[in-house]
Parts: structure tokens; C-alpha cells; sequence
């Protein structure tokens, strides 16, 4: 069966974009146009799944949802070995290309067209939505659609946290990894095809949105 | 109407520190790049925060760093049209225009808008983007923006800058034409003097920081007082001079004794002509008269200027002490005259400046 890992990666992938893209955005923002103590602190953190190993996050993400965390033991949230734990693997390990993009395209918007705005009467928030972010958005977005892919590619993390259990915890990289190992190539081989069509047409989406930026 | 500015900022390069007032006449502040009146007009606007004084606008305290007063640049009134403009990329012009127009309503928005667009010869292209306008009428956007909301104080920073030379003529007519019709305070900077003089009745004079001048403009280049004020005011020669007399200095520079109409007073360094106040006469009779040879020539469209050297013919064109300026006929009918001219510093015309050497 190729559908359910499909389904499943579609649904962790959509939940994980929906985290990615709020938290992104926020946290992409806050760096951009704020400066404050800690900031070097927050960045780090926030970029070290681009560097460490999945495995690393992922005994970090069992450590901060298992046992002993203030998740479960405070507000009995268990959702280690769900479909919810692996979209928080994608979340957390796609989150920093959209930080560091939204950031890049926030900074990149000339600031005396903010200043301009400013002298016109308008507050920092209408400013951010009506004059910053429009002008950022290509960066934005391509920075979104790279962690979207990112996450839809997850595996390590995932693997740790959310197991790989058919039809409940198994998305399409850890049904090819499965599939590969029992040596059901054919089944093998339509997933990774499908892997590697949508991988293609996000980057391609990604380049076209940045010759757009350059313009 | 009036604006109080009495700012100090501590800068990397140079120590910002300004006094000065603007009433219903447009004041234009002249300076070289880095003379911090970009920087003057910033902390007017509330884009950049001085380090002490007051800005006081019609009786509303702007900036005041004693009380800790610093009203958002939002709530100053200030209208300010940028070097490149600063049009919103992503809006139309009809946008722009309505961009500082939020609180007033839909209808009353719309028909500032249309305003704006006649008065600015814009008609029509409320629906274009600002990359689809030529500069002149990116210009005029920037300008109907800032008027649009009415503000109290408009500042221009370098308007023409981004335009060529033929468009600047036009456009300043325009500008000092909107300008008359605008009910507010005007501050416009520029390192173009006479843009300035153009365009402004009071002129301020800013170096490193530092105010030189300041009052009207026929005064300031009448008696610009220093070297620097001078040069930024376009005199082109100078020379050290001795006091011989209260009356009667030796231009060391120049090979010549002048007599001056003003009496020398001891900081004064320098004595300086303008190219265009250097007079050729027919005798060598009369005071601050010297025999002058020419060491070269060079055109300019309407204007022939000339170096002249004076006591002794020149040996090279680099041989020379003065810079004359004359228009063509007169060209014409002196480059036929034998040598020496008789060329005259009149005491009338001569500028004794204070202080440093020439830039």
C-alpha cells in the first residue's frame, strides 16, 4: 500500500506547514526588526536542527515530550509515537529555513520606505502588514515552500519520536526506507518517484519566486 | 507658524550640533555630503533620535531631551519627500498619494487624492505603478504624498538629486510654484548652492556638523565671513592675505596690494573674489587696478572663464592667480585687446574671510 503513507505524510506535512508558517513568520520577524538581549541565543537555537544530527533532535524532542517533561507530566499531553510527534519532528527541523528566509527578506526591505510610512502617520504593526511584508513576500514564501519540503522529507527525527508504525506513524520516507528494506522495490520505487516529483516542483517553485525578488 | 531646532548628536566622524529657526520663508540648508543636514532633517522628521536639545514645531515640544519628550515620528505632522523618493513599490500612485490619508473618510480620501494629482500634473496615472513613471514624475508623487495629508513642516531632502539636469530646471519651477501654494513651513536640503538660492530666501550653512552661516541669502553670499562659506557658496579665488594698513592688505597669493572698502579685522585670514566680480577696464588708472596677462582659457555654454596671472605674463597655463568669469560677447571683444589687460579688484567686491585654508 502506497496510500496510507501518502495520506499521512500529506496530513503531518499540512499540520507541520501550519506550525512552520506561524512560528516561522513570528520568530522571523522578531529577529529582523527587534533587537534584544538574547538574541544571539534564540537564533542559535532555533538553527540548530539545520546542523545537528536527526538523531540529536530527536532524542531532544524524546526528552522534552517523554517522561519527565512538563508536557506530559503537568498537562498529560502524550502524543509520543502519534502522528502529531512526527508533525513536530517536521515542524522543528523545517523551521529554520523559513526563520532565517523570513528574516533575510524582512531585512532586505529598504528601511526608508518604513521610515516614509512612518512620517505618514502609520503605526509599526500597519507598517509590518501593509508596507513590509507585501514587499517581503517572495522571500517569504519561498522561504516557506523550502520547509515544506523540508518537513515532507523528514525522517530521523521522526523516526524517533513518532516510530514508524504502519498507518499510524509511517509517512512516505519511512515507508520507502521499510519497503527498501524488506526488498519490495517496486513499491519502493513509486514512492520515491513521487518523492522526488514533488521535491522538484517546490524547488522549481522556490527559484521562480526568487527571480521574481531579484527584479 | 514656526520651528524651533536646537539639536546635538554624537557621530563616528563628526559631532552634530545645530541652532536654528524656520518661519513662514522656505529655509534651505546647504552643504557638502557628510555636512549633517541629512542628518538635521532626519532628527526633524523623528527618523533619527538626537542626543540632546529640543525640536519645538508651532508650539508643540517634538523632541525635548531634558523632559524626555520624543513624539513618534507618526504624530510630528512632518511631511518629507526622500532623496530617491521612498514611493512604495507594491502601490499604485493613487495609493501613495492616499497612504498618509487613513483617518480621513472614503469619500473626503478620494477626493484629496484627485487633488493632488492635478495639482501635480499627474491626471491619469493614479492606476500606474511608480517603476512605470519617469523620474520627474516619481518625484511629483513624492511630493503629492507628502503634501497630501496636510502636514505642518515639509522637508525635501535633495529632490533633483536623482534627476537629470535638463528635468531639474522644470521641476524646481514647479516645486517653488507648490511651494507658494502650501500653507506650511518649508526646510529643503541640498549641496547644490544655487538650487538653494533658487529656491530658498534663507539660507543655512552647514559644515562637519557645524552651522557657518545662517540669515538671508543675498547676505550670506554678499559677506559669507569664512573661507569655507565662501567656497561652499561657489568663490573661486583665494588668497592669504597681510594687513598693511586698516584699510590696505597685501594678497599674498595674488602678487598685488588692495585696497579694501571694509576695515581688516585680525582673524581675518583670507581675501577672496568671485570669478564674475573680476572686472576688465580699459586703464590701469584707479585704485585695485593691475596690468594681467592671460594663461588660458576655457569654455563653458554661455560663459568663457579665464586665468589670469597678474604683475608678469604667464609661462604655462598653470601659471595663473585669478579665475575670471565673463560671458561670451565680452569674450569676444577682450580676446582681440593687447597685453597686459587692465583687470580690476574693485574694494567693493572683495571678501575678507576668517579662518583655515581653502577646502
Amino acid at each position: 500500500m502506497i496510500w496510507q503513507p501518502s495520506l499521512l505524510s500529506l496530513q503531518v506535512t499540512l499540520t507541520a506547514s501550519l506550525v512552520i508558517f506561524v512560528l516561522g513568520l513570528g520568530f522571523g520577524t522578531i529577529l529582523a526588526k527587534r533587537r534584544f538581549r538574547g538574541q544571539v541565543i534564540l537564533s542559535t537555537l532555533l538553527n540548530l536542527p539545520l546542523v545537528l544530527p536527526p538523531s540529536v533532535v530527536g532524542y531532544g524532542l524524546l526528552l522534552l515530550l517523554g517522561h519527565g517533561s512538563p508536557l506530559k507530566d503537568w498537562l498529560g499531553v502524550d502524543i509520543l509515537f502519534t502522528w502529531q510527534a512526527a508533525a513536530v519532528a517536521s515542524a522543528v527541523v523545517a523551521l529554520p529555513l523559513m526563520v532565517e528566509s523570513t528574516r533575510a527578506a524582512i531585512a532586505n526591505v529598504n528601511p526608508e520606505l518604513e521610515a516614509a510610512a512612518r512620517t505618514l502617520g502609520s503605526t509599526e504593526i500597519e507598517i509590518l502588514w501593509q508596507i513590509t511584508l507585501p514587499l517581503a513576500y517572495r522571500g517569504i514564501l519561498a522561504g516557506f515552500s523550502l520547509s515544506v519540503a523540508r518537513s515532507l522529507g523528514e525522517f530521523g527525527a521522526t523516526l524517533m519520536v513518532a516510530g514508524s508504525i504502519p498507518g499510524r506513524t509511517q509517512t512516505l520516507p519511512l515507508a520507502i526506507y521499510d519497503a527498501v528494506e524488506s526488498r519490495e522495490y517496486g513499491r519502493a520505487n513509486i514512492m520515491v518517484m513521487i518523492m522526488v516529483a514533488i521535491a522538484v516542483l517546490f524547488l522549481s517553485w522556490v527559484r521562480r519566486l526568487e527571480a521574481d525578488q531579484s527584479k | 507658524m514656526s520651528l524651533t531646532v536646537h539639536i546635538q548628536k554624537k557621530l563616528p566622524n563628526y559631532y552634530l550640533d545645530v541652532a536654528f529657526g524656520v518661519d513662514d520663508e522656505p529655509l534651505g540648508l546647504l552643504g557638502s555630503s557628510g555636512s549633517g543636514k541629512s542628518l538635521t532633517l532626519r532628527c526633524i522628521a523623528g527618523i533619527d533620535t538626537p542626543d540632546s536639545g529640543t525640536i519645538i514645531l508651532n508650539d508643540r515640544v517634538l523632541y525635548e531631551s531634558r523632559r524626555g519628550v520624543n513624539v513618534p515620528s507618526r504624530d510630528r505632522r512632518v511631511g518629507v519627500v526622500f532623496q530617491n523618493y521612498a514611493l512604495f513599490p507594491h502601490l499604485t500612485v493613487g495609493q501613495n498619494i492616499a497612504y498618509g490619508l487613513k483617518h480621513c473618510g472614503k469619500i473626503e480620501r478620494r477626493y484629496r487624492v484627485a487633488q493632488q494629482l492635478v495639482q501635480m500634473q499627474l491626471s491619469g496615472l493614479g492606476d500606474r505603478y511608480p517603476h512605470q513613471l519617469s523620474g520627474g514624475q516619481q518625484q511629483r508623487v513624492a511630493l503629492a504624498r507628502a503634501l497630501a495629508p496636510e502636514p505642518d513642516l515639509l522637508l525635501l531632502d535633495e529632490p533633483f538629486s536623482a534627476l537629470d539636469a535638463h528635468l531639474r530646471s522644470t521641476l524646481e519651477t514647479q516645486l517653488s510654484q507648490t511651494l507658494a501654494d502650501y500653507r506650511g513651513l518649508t526646510l529643503f536640503v541640498s549641496h547644490n548652492l544655487e538650487e538653494a538660492y533658487r529656491l530658498c530666501p534663507q539660507l543655512l550653512v552647514l559644515c562637519d556638523g557645524k552651522m557657518l552661516a545662517q540669515g538671508d541669502k543675498q547676505g550670506i553670499f554678499d559677506a559669507p565671513g569664512s573661507v569655507t562659506v565662501a567656497q561652499l557658496t561657489g568663490c573661486k579665488n583665494y588668497s592669504r592675505l597681510e594687513v598693511l594698513a586698516t584699510d590696505k592688505i597685501r594678497a599674498l597669493d595674488w602678487n598685488c596690494i588692495l585696497e579694501t572698502e571694509e576695515l581688516v579685522s585680525p582673524l581675518q585670514t583670507h581675501v577672496g573674489i568671485r570669478a564674475h566680480h573680476i572686472a576688465f577696464l580699459d586703464s590701469l588708472e584707479g585704485s585695485n587696478r593691475f596690468p594681467a596677462w592671460l594663461a588660458g582659457s576655457s569654455e563653458t555654454p554661455h560663459r568663457q572663464t579665464l586665468y589670469l596671472k597678474l604683475g608678469d605674463p604667464a609661462e604655462n597655463s598653470q601659471d595663473y592667480h585669478l579665475r575670471a568669469e565673463v560671458f561670451k560677447e565680452k569674450w569676444d571683444r577682450l580676446k582681440s585687446r593687447p597685453f597686459p589687460w587692465s583687470v580690476g579688484l574693485s574694494p567693493s567686491r572683495l571678501l575678507l574671510l576668517e579662518g583655515g585654508n581653502p577646502l
